[in-house]
């Protein structure tokens, strides 16, 4: 299966990849996948209390190049984004813009999972609710 | 040196030149078909057929009449299984095999199943070796095959073929086995090893894809297989269908240069891939899989763990190899095989085969060797997975996601 070219650049040049403090307050850390299934991603997003926008974010995927291209763009579009815009990247958008192919939407679908989990964890470290409506496509 | 670089031997292998030469003039100019007894076309397709038997007869030990053309290893592997269990009906309807076979042995034995056959798949231990002592105790009296490959195409572990063969004609059971990746490879004798049916192919030793053979003894015992397609009674009566003569010719030549060669060849390989295997068991948490002493010398599957296999394919993009990663298939499950080992899925999703041939040089390890220990790297600096085992976490205690 060849891999598209915006695949191939995220695997070549994968932006934001890293680790952010966990245990800070504004640190919202998004665990999934499990090593059986071969994909693990783990996304963290640092977001100011004050304004509720993602001023950076990190991941680091153990994958697939379509699962390392899907976290590492997810991180791209998270920056500047509120949570509340956060919330609306769907696996579709992502399954679009790095053309995969039906055999990898599993991939996106873990990076929105990813991202709704890192937005889950910050905010019951807020000391809010949870969301509920947790998106599922398994 | 050229790229990309082939290791992906076990797959297939390179024409060799040599083969390619003497099959030619069996496309345009000796075209006649074998079984046309009346004519020189004819005569002269069947001098060049018998010479190849003959030739594909010493490399194992056989005598030329036991050799029966098909179509490659699959179809042998079907036929024999298959041949044997409408042939030995009345004798009974025992098999045994191995959980780590291939499919065209593991499917065509489901296939049995379904008809009636009794199967007992046995399990190989953590080295993917099976014991001579478990066949012995799965032998009952209505046992009629014993099939168990001789070198494993994912692992290149060797089974202990000759105590299985003599083991099985001390009982009165038929012996199959599928050595589709070791002749050519080592020195395979079918009376040494007492075997009663052997499967292999041209392919897999600088041969042409499409033809193969399946080795049915004539002697001691007398074996005879039924034939799964009707026809006009070629080869025996056990496989119809016109002989793929120019096919026959580079499966002949292949076998000759094979028996040349194969000797100087093994030891070069093996000598290869030692330095392969020990470079990139430098890294940390790598391990081989399967037995390392029981092994064909061309092959090695090496595990990198907290590196997925197919990202770490992506990144050695110029080295042919293949993974046992599930994502390398389309049913999303990792290898059979390794998981068969006791091997956790995740060091299966961890692991890329290596196989070298005949036209694998030294440059090309080296490369090979600085590609991927370059990749593991990287990709390590970018798994969770890693980082959590550096920071000493279980990843058995983590509560994951499955999806």
């Amino acid at each position: 299966m060849a891999y598209s070219d915006k695949v191939v650049d995220h695997y070549t040049n994968p932006r934001n990849i890293g680790t952010l403090d966990k245990s800070s307050k504004t640190v919202g850390t998004g665990l999934v996948g499990a090593p059986e299934c071969g994909d693990v991603m783990r996304l963290q997003i640092q977001v100011n209390d004050v304004t509720g926008m993602i001023e950076d974010a990190k991941f680091k995927t153990f994958g697939c190049g379509s699962a390392i291209a899907s976290s590492s763009l997810a991180t791209e579009w998270l920056k500047g984004k509120t949570i509340d815009q956060a919330l609306e990247i769907d696996n579709m958008d992502i399954v679009e813009e790095l053309a995969l192919p039906p055999v990898k939407i599993h991939c996106s679908v873990l990076a929105e999972d990813a991202i709704r989990s890192a937005i889950n964890d910050y905010r019951i470290k807020q000391g809010l609710e949870p969301l509920v409506a947790e998106k599922s496509h398994h | 040196m050229k790229l990309p670089i082939y290791l992906d031997n076990n797959a297939t292998t390179q024409l060799d030149h040599r083969v390619f030469e003497v099959m030619t003039p069996f496309f345009l100019e000796n075209y006649g078909n074998a079984a046309s007894k009346s004519h020189a076309f004819g005569w002269k397709a069947e001098e060049a057929v018998d010479y190849a038997r003959e030739q594909i007869a010493t490399l194992i030990g056989a005598n030329e009449k036991e050799i029966i053309f098909t179509s490659g290893a699959t179809e042998s592997n079907n036929l024999a299984i298959k041949g044997v269990y409408e042939m030995y009906a009345a004798k009974g309807n025992h098999f045994i095999t191995v959980s780590t076979e291939h499919k065209a042995v593991l499917d065509a034995c489901k296939h049995l199943e379904k008809l009636g056959a009794e199967i007992t798949y046995l399990q190989v231990g953590g080295d993917g070796l099976i014991k001579v002592e478990q066949i012995e105790e799965a032998i009952k009296p209505n046992t009629v095959l014993v099939s168990v490959m001789y070198g494993n195409n994912e692992l290149g572990v060797i089974q202990p073929i000759r105590e299985i063969g003599k083991l099985c004609n001390g009982k009165g059971v038929l012996f199959h086995t599928d050595a589709t990746q070791t002749v050519g490879k080592i020195h395979v004798d079918v009376l040494a090893d007492n075997i009663d049916l052997m499967s292999f192919t041209a392919h897999k030793m600088y041969g042409p894809k499409g033809v193969g053979a399946l080795y049915v003894r004539r002697k001691n015992p007398r074996v005879k297989v039924t034939a799964q397609m009707d026809g006009g009674g070629h080869e025996r009566g056990m496989r119809s269908g016109t002989l793929n003569v120019t096919g026959i010719v580079g499966f002949g030549k292949a076998c000759e240069l094979a028996r040349l060669e194969m000797e100087s060849e093994a030891k070069r390989l093996s000598q290869l891939r030692d330095k392969l295997e020990n470079a990139l068991l430098k890294l940390e948490e790598s391990y081989v899989n399967g037995s390392a002493e029981h092994r064909l010398p061309h092959t090695t599957n090496i595990s990198f763990k907290y590196v997925e296999g197919e990202g770490l394919m992506m990144g050695i993009k110029d080295i042919a190899v293949s993974s046992g990663s599930a994502c390398t298939s389309a049913s999303l499950e990792p290898s059979y095989v390794l998981k068969n080992l006791g091997l956790d899925d995740e060091l299966a999703h961890s692991s890329l085969r290596f196989g070298l041939g005949r036209f694998t040089t030294e440059e090309e390890i080296d490369y090979t060797i600085h590609c991927v220990t370059e990749a593991v790297n990287k990709l390590r600096d970018m798994s969770p997975l890693w980082e959590m085992f550096k920071e000493g976490i279980d990843l058995k205690s983590v509560q994951w996601s499955e999806h």
